[in-house]
């Protein structure tokens, strides 16, 4: 296929990063370019060596390759396997290699690198090999068929790697390590002696500090290693693993620019001192550094391959962290994880010595970022970490924060605006932040902008206060003023206009508009303002949401008292305080299924949803329940939702307190109060947790002395583990601490901002909602407690309202001037029951 | 249902449709309506005080394929007068049901007016 007007392009070595040039080269265009021809030294097309030991837990060399010989073929690649090149003659512009002598126009040397064998007397013996190649592996795996004992000379990475094979092939296995410690690059003397300790439980035998003076005869074993200190360790079997050296001698021959110690010097274009001559991967030298990891090689092999159709791509430097698990150990390392590369810098280090878990945190000398860190035993930490790290996020107050457990937490978990690119925002549309942040660079200038260039959020909207959050950072991180006004009726946050409602004593959204909208726009309000107001009045003064001023306010749940689903019909919930029903509620719950043909469903908080009724049988259904003593689960609003619950000492055998009373308490004490996300609870009768109250709003756990009140919990898209707020606790304590607590998320909270999002974003953190919740810091609890109060002592079911007055029912009609049904909603069945075709 | 923008025909005439104290002030009802072209539900919303105080729109949402606008939250974007769909959100213009999120999308209206207390629409 190649034409003599193309000019040659060759590429020397199909390694992983060969390979990735050579799809680089296809993707970009360059096989239209250039006549390309590969070769590999190796009888294998380029294989996944990052996943090398699995070959020897059964993936053979087919499912490690990277690619076909068909896949060279189809790009007219003309492949040369098994054909090391021998030199390259610069004035002729050929490489030599057995077989002949092949013209270039462009060369990549991808040779990549070999492993460092340490000059020891004795380490040409029989049975003392490297772990690197295929071919390699098959040697070791030969050499064990005779061999009892092991040792891997070298206690980095790819050495713990070999100890873990020889483990797998049976041999009693030691690590020889020059260093104090193992893997000495990425982890300190703390983090070392943990992974020691760790891998000594494996039953692989740790040696460090030793360095080998030669090897010799043994006399139990094949072979006897003499260390410095004249000690002995005898094994049939060595694997040196000691590190990498860069395979730079076809271009030190041919006279390139090779660095001091090794490696062809290459410029961010990876073009080495000869410019018809690049080269990528783990033989190029950059800025004084070899990358001995993969991720780099790729982004150098991109850059060359833009390099030479003249594309302007550079090559930057590499981020060099990493995460492993070793021999089932996790081990983490984030940019300068040893602080020693950074002036000034601070370190912070946690170690729980039981769990075998250490932690250590380099931020920066003004403390604003993190410079570096290093985990063993728990990787948990490591994204939020690294992407404190990778994407230079300012640290919070304490940074410690970041590496300490807190009471039994998992890892700290960072806001949106810390999320990795490639986090998805919007699963509706698959959007990641990437997109988010490509379409504000591409002009959008605010959420609506973001949402038309993206659709982000135009889903099920689950994202939206994600999405809001995202794009107020982005914008303000690139300097753009963010307005924090709700919408553009109202130049005031809902915080602003809760204070203005309380402290003016306004009680529809008419006067609000009146006396504090913007008077540059129409007086109507929107789909953002309106529902907003409607919950700040509605948890003030708790009129009912169907009285005629406020009917216009509400969204459609609201309005219509039931879950709006796809198909326009609505979903019923009745309350079932704590999750606890009599059977005679049981059957009616059944019978008035059956009647209006209601496909029903268990939900998560302990109660009954009924589905798929028609906007104008709600008032019939409600009517029925309300009739056998239900009322409103509020299932459809900004507000309390349920109280879950376990069944406590009542019944169960380990329950301390009556968990199912204390659930039925807070449940019938909060209904009705709107707030400006749902609220959630749980009580659970003893630390087993049953009722996973940590996952909810307000989390109560019964303890020998009374309760345990977590808060800020939070389930659903962005899990959040609640936090210990009070101990042992009277029930009147525990009420009156949620009172406050609840009153004032009430008051400073965003527009459907959740409490878990609401105590991430509140400065002081959990030390200042103490303060003003148990200290009344502030002086406003008993102010806190008259607004719960006056909730409390004014709830009213809001069905039983409504169906009470004509005119409030005629709003239930499908048709103002027609009793038909809308005949558009149809139905099929499904595992017995009725669900929307 | 059609979502197809209706044809003008000569065949469109003035029919009564319900009465001032069947609309919600501020907010939407749906109501049935026989055209030429077949039935259609038409979501009338009733904004007293406003230059022009009565809109008729389609009722079905393209977006969910329910026939819900009418439930939806009357408000004014820009100076223009919009409903947001119950369902997934999208603002149409009460005007002449053009969607300000999807340019291709846009619902069919129709005039509607006041004789006396009932509601008259042309279709």
């Amino acid at each position: 296929m190649n034409t003599p007007a193309k000019p040659q392009l060759i590429v020397i070595g199909n390694g992983m990063v060969g390979h990735h040039l050579v799809e680089q080269l296809v993707e970009q265009g360059a096989t239209e370019r250039y006549a390309v021809t590969v070769f590999g030294e190796e009888r294998h097309l380029a294989y996944d060596r990052v996943h090398l030991s699995e070959y020897f837990s059964g993936r053979d060399a087919a499912s490690l390759a990277l690619s076909t010989s068909e896949y060279y073929a189809e790009h007219g690649i003309e492949l040369r396997l098994h054909e090391a090149v021998t030199a390259i003659d610069r004035d002729k512009g050929e490489v030599v290699t057995p077989q002949g002598r092949y013209r270039y126009d462009r060369l990549v040397l991808a040779t990549g690198s070999y492993p460092f064998v340490p000059p020891i007397p004795g380490n040409d013996r029989e049975g003392c090999l490297v772990y690197r190649t295929l071919e390699d592996l098959d040697a070791i795996r030969a050499a064990a068929e005779t061999a009892t004992t092991g040792v891997v000379v070298g206690g980095g990475l790819l050495g713990l790697e070999a100890a873990n094979a020889l483990r797998g092939l049976n041999l009693d296995t030691a690590v020889v390590e020059f260093a104090p410690r193992l893997m000495p690059m990425q982890v300190d003397s703390e983090g070392g002696e943990l992974l020691r300790e760790k891998i000594e439980a494996l039953g692989v035998q740790v040696l460090t500090g030793r360095a080998t003076q030669e090897i010799v005869d043994g006399e139990a074993s094949r072979h006897r290693m003499v260390f410095q200190d004249d000690k002995v360790l005898e094994t049939d079997l060595i694997v040196f693993s000691a590190g990498i050296r860069p395979r730079d001698e076809l271009a030190r021959d041919c006279g390139l620019e090779i660095g001091e110690r090794g490696g062809v010097v290459i410029d961010d274009s990876c073009l080495t001192s000869d410019p018809a001559i690049l080269a990528v991967g783990e033989v190029a030298l950059w800025n004084n550094s070899i990358f001995g990891l993969v991720a780099p090689g790729y982004q150098m092999a991109k850059v060359a391959a833009s390099t030479l159709l003249e594309g302007g791509e550079t090559f930057r430097g590499a981020d060099m962290s990493t995460k492993l698990k070793l021999m089932g150990v996790d081990v983490g390392s984030i940019g300068d994880a040893h602080g020693d590369r950074t002036p000034g810098a601070r370190q912070y280090r946690f170690l729980d010595p039981i769990k075998q878990q250490y932690r250590k945190l380099v931020v920066s000398s003004d403390g604003k970022r993190v410079v570096g860190a290093m985990l063993v035993g728990d990787n948990s930490y490591y994204d939020t970490l690294h992407q404190y790290y990778a994407n230079r996020i300012e640290l919070p107050e304490d940074p410690a924060a970041l590496i300490l457990p807190a009471g039994g937490e998992a890892a700290p978990a960072l806001g949106p605006d810390a999320l990795p690119a490639t986090a998805t925002i919007c699963s509706c549309h698959n959007v990641t932040k990437g997109d988010v942040c490509a379409s504000i660079d591409a002009g959008a200038v605010d959420l609506g902008a973001v949402k038309g260039a993206t659709k982000a959020s135009t889903g099920c909207g689950g994202c939206a206060a994600l999405l809001k959050n995202l794009v107020d950072h982005e914008l303000e991180s690139r300097g753009v003023e963010v307005d924090k006004s709700i919408c553009e009726h109202f130049a005031h946050t809902r915080q602003e206009l809760y204070d203005i409602v309380r402290v003016e004593g306004i009680k529809t959204f008419s006067e609000l508009m009146e006396k504090h909208g913007n008077p540059e726009t129409h007086k109507l309000g929107c789909d953002i303002c309106k529902p907003a107001v409607a919950s700040i009045l509605a948890s003030c003064f708790n009129e009912p949401i169907t009285d005629a001023a406020h009917i216009p306010l509400q969204d459609t749940n609201d309005t219509f008292m039931a879950n709006m689903q796809k198909n326009g019909t609505y979903s019923v919930v009745p309350r079932v305080p704590g999750g606890e029903i009599t059977p005679d509620k049981l059957v009616v719950l059944g019978q008035v299924a059956q009647k209006y043909a209601l496909y029903t469903k268990v939900t998560g908080g302990q109660r009954i949803d009924l589905f798929g009724a028609r906007l104008e049988d709600l008032p019939a259904i409600w009517g029925e329940l309300i009739e056998a003593g239900f009322e409103t689960g509020h299932a459809y609003g900004k507000s309390t939702r349920t109280v879950k619950s376990c069944v406590g000492s009542t019944w169960c055998r380990y329950g301390v307190q009556d968990s199912v009373g204390m659930a039925i308490q807070l449940e019938n004490r909060y209904k009705g109060l709107r707030a400006p996300h749902k609220l959630k609870f749980a009580v659970s009768g003893c630390t087993r947790e049953c009722a996973e109250a940590q996952s909810k709003d307000i989390g109560v756990i019964a303890t020998e002395n009374g309760w345990n009140l977590y808060v800020c919990g939070n389930g659903g898209m962005r899990p959040r583990h609640a936090e210990l707020f009070a101990t042992d606790l009277s029930d009147e304590e525990l009420y009156r601490i949620i009172d406050r607590f609840l009153m004032f998320y009430i008051r400073t909270a965003d527009r459907l901002q959740r409490t878990s999002v609401w105590r991430e974003n509140l400065e002081g953190g959990l030390d200042y909602l103490k303060q003003v919740i148990l200290e009344d810091s502030l002086g406003i609890g008993e102010e806190l407690d008259r607004q719960m109060q006056a909730v409390i002592d004014t709830y009213e079911c809001e069905w039983a309202n409504a169906i009470s007055d004509p005119e409030k029912l005629k709003r239930f009609r499908s048709f103002v001037n027609d009793a038909r049904p809308d005949p558009d909603i149809i139905y099929t069945t499904e595992r017995g029951q009725l669900r929307p075709a | 249902m059609s979502s197809a923008i209706a044809a003008k025909t000569m065949t469109q005439t003035w029919q009564t449709l319900c009465t001032r104290a069947d609309l919600v002030p501020y907010s939407g009802v749906a109501a049935w309506m026989e055209t030429p072209e077949g039935p259609a539900q038409v979501a009338i919303f009733y904004l007293p005080g406003q230059a022009q105080e009565l809109y008729a729109i389609d009722h079905h949402d393209p977006f969910s394929g329910a026939n819900v606008i009418a439930r939806g939250i009357v408000g004014d974007l820009k100076g223009q007068l919009v409903v947001a769909s119950p369902i997934y959100k999208q603002h149409f213009r009460l005007e002449d049901g053009q969607c300000l999120e999807d340019d291709s999308v846009r619902l069919r209206t129709w005039k509607v007016s006041f004789k006396g207390d009932e509601v008259w629409i042309e279709a």
